[in-house]
């Protein structure tokens, strides 16, 4: 009799073409090893904290917090981290994973470019081969970071069938996984996918809570209030969030990208109006037409740009542990502007959905709350398509 | 006795794959009826799907087209309907997961037995989750059909046990699509299959020569095809029926001569 694996609620499993099954077995018994193995555990912390510069830094978000006039705002650095996002995190655990299994080629999607371009570097670190997967609209979008992967030495394959985007790349990256197994790791860069992925990445991000709770302990001898991340996958904000879901005082605030609004058509807002489906190895919410066909959606932001969510934020949305809020392009790049002037820090674009939310919450409470808002990357990558937006064409 | 059965009891059966709706339905329908009078044994229904991982690019550009000319499940179960007047072969749905869990997996069985189906094929849903669409299959008088893989060797047996209807064995890695060489020991996966279930089995991904059903067919106990059919599909349009039903006449007579 069979049994499903790797649930959240109802949500999870593994939705994969058989030809796929004995690769998501092999990786799941090498993980459960591995994760137990004091030696493997000490070279990863080792890479996190000399070659990715962890702990990253809680900061106070002094000018901010009082230009608001409510909750203080601590700001978690991720985009500190080396290659400027939280990416890096999975990246290193599971091309340290992928090189004891014996693999010698990593394969990816990318949707802005911090993924692809983390797993290009963690490629180059390891000596491993490395073909990252990216919608052809993203390599327009994201231009810099197609050239940043390829000095790393990875090849970046433009993904042109269905919409162009991150699901596409997806599609693709699972396509040619199924095509060579033997001696490539496909290095899934958010907490979806089929089990044990969402798992393994959300067990590698989780560092990011780890170390703001500890973080906070100091600085603040309490708990936040409210924690707040982006939202597209979920792997930030699973990792922001994780080791405070038994903190029931803590509220968990997943900031998901609308795109031009909820009520349109041209949104990314996975919770909000998708509904139950199996996509992508996975059963969770998704962006669907009433017969199932996956829509195309649309967000600012091309790391946000995903018509699904990791099946544990929809298992905690449905048991109301985590609230997810729709953010749009508007408020998105009002944050993104406000957050560089008030702090001098530029964030990703992505990220700047959580900082937005944030700048609406934070009035509404008193001055002795804390919010921790996850910057999950840095907004270098964004300036030329925040530009555009506001109608300025500037040159890279 | 499972109506896929009789595809297999006038020896090696060919079994083509068509994607709905590529280019019209009128035009599946008819292309349908010419491949089950050009001697198909079993006729694949492919329910395309926005984002088909299985599939290579020939039937992946398929389902765009398809989908794009406005073709609906709904629309497909009404298709089905007028054929059974035409064909009595067997016939099985081949889609994805969600086009069948967003419809409601119950709801999808029951029109699939009132229209005439014989079963369903679901590339992405393993062994390790059939038990959410089996029963209900079952239930309705469908068969819910397994595949194996190249990279099933020590999962054969298990899968191979609970198959039903027959056992589509996967011919390659990777997605759909016409291949030049098939390099997998099918005899190998077909001698695994055999002792462990009495069903037939069948091979399928990357066949496009009547030699290569003929030797896959000689192995197992048929072919099956599908983006070489959709190729055609593409290429002639309405006028695609009469070149599909030469080229199955073609490949059944390959299926049987058992190179």
């Amino acid at each position: 009799m069979a049994e499903s694996k790797g649930r959240f609620g109802v949500h999870g499993g593994q939705y994969i073409p058989e030809t796929l099954m004995n690769a998501v077995i092999e990786l799941e018994e090498a993980y459960e090893h591995y994760k137990a193995d004091p030696e493997f555990q000490a070279e990863l912390t080792a890479l996190f904290n000399d070659y990715a510069g962890r702990p990253s830094r809680l900061y106070h978000a002094r000018r901010m917090s009082e230009a608001l006039g409510g909750a203080k705002i601590y700001l978690k650095r991720e985009d500190l981290n080396h290659t400027g996002a939280h990416k890096i995190n999975n990246v290193l655990g599971q091309a340290l994973l992928a090189k004891r299994m014996g693999k010698k080629r990593l394969i990816a999607e990318t949707g802005a470019g911090q993924h692809g371009v983390a797993t290009a570097t963690a490629a180059a670190l390891m000596d491993m081969e490395c073909v990252v997967y990216m919608g052809k609209e993203d390599t327009i979008r994201q231009a810099l970071n197609v050239y940043r992967m390829k000095l790393l030495g990875a090849e970046v394959i433009p993904v042109s069938t269905g919409t162009g985007t991150l699901k596409d790349a997806v599609s693709a990256a699972m396509r040619e996984w199924t095509n060579r197994i033997a001696d490539t790791h496909y290095c899934l860069g958010s907490v979806m996918g089929p089990h044990p992925f969402p798992t393994i990445v959300r067990d590698f991000q989780a560092v990011i809570s780890k170390e703001i709770r500890q973080q906070m302990l100091e600085k603040e001898g309490r708990l936040p209030d409210a924690v707040l991340a982006c939202v597209g996958g979920g792997s930030n904000a699973i990792g922001a969030f994780y080791h405070f879901i038994g903190d029931e005082g803590v509220r968990l605030i997943g900031c998901e990208a609308a795109g031009r609004g909820i009520d349109t058509f041209e949104t990314a807002a996975t919770i909000n109006t998708g509904r139950l489906g199996i996509f992508h190895g996975m059963k969770s919410y998704f962006c669907q037409d009433e017969y199932g066909q996956i829509a195309p959606v649309y967000s600012i932001s091309a790391g946000l740009d995903y018509p699904g969510i990791g099946p544990e934020h929809a298992y905690l949305h449905d048991i109301g542990r985590a609230e997810y809020v729709a953010v749009t392009d508007d408020e998105a790049v009002d944050a993104f502007e406000y957050l560089s002037r008030m702090e001098g820090i530029i964030p990703a674009i992505e990220s700047a959905h959580a900082v937005a939310y944030a700048m609406k919450l934070a009035p509404t409470m008193g001055r002795d709350k804390i919010i921790v808002v996850n910057l999950s990357g840095r907004g270098d990558k964004d300036c030329a398509a925040i530009a555009r937006y506001r109608g300025e064409d500037i040159h890279e | 006795m499972s109506n896929i059965a009789k595809a297999f009891e006038n020896g090696k059966a060919f079994i083509p794959f068509i994607t709905c709706g590529d280019p019209d339905l009128e035009t599946t329908r008819r292309a349908v009826i010419e491949m089950a009078n050009a001697g198909a044994d079993m006729i694949e229904l492919g329910i395309p799907f926005s984002d088909p991982t299985a599939e290579g690019p020939v039937i992946q550009a398929a389902n765009e087209r398809a989908l794009r000319g406005g073709v609906t499940t709904d629309r497909i179960f009404d298709m089905v309907r007028a054929l059974r007047g035409d064909v009595s072969k067997p016939m099985v749905f081949m889609t994805y997961a969600n086009v069948v869990f967003s419809y409601g997996i119950e709801r999808f069985c029951k029109r699939c037995a009132e229209v005439g189906m014989d079963g369903m094929i679901l590339p992405d849903v393993p062994y390790e989750e059939k038990e959410e669409f089996a029963p209900t299959c079952r239930k309705y008088g469908l068969d819910f059909v397994s595949l194996v893989a190249p990279t099933s060797e020590d999962r054969v047996a298990m899968i191979a046990k609970e198959a039903e209807g027959f056992l589509y064995i996967v011919s390659s890695l990777g997605v759909t699509g016409e291949r030049r060489e098939i390099t997998t020991d099918i005899g190998h996966i077909a001698r695994l299959v055999r002792a462990n279930t009495s069903i037939p089995c069948a091979v399928g991904f990357g066949i496009s020569t009547p030699e290569q059903a003929g030797h896959m067919a000689a192995l197992t106990d048929g072919a099956i095809v599908g983006s070489a059919i959709v190729r055609l599909m593409a290429e002639y349009g309405a006028e695609a029926p009469a070149k599909v039903g030469e080229y199955v006449k073609a490949m059944k007579a390959g299926t049987v001569s058992c190179t």
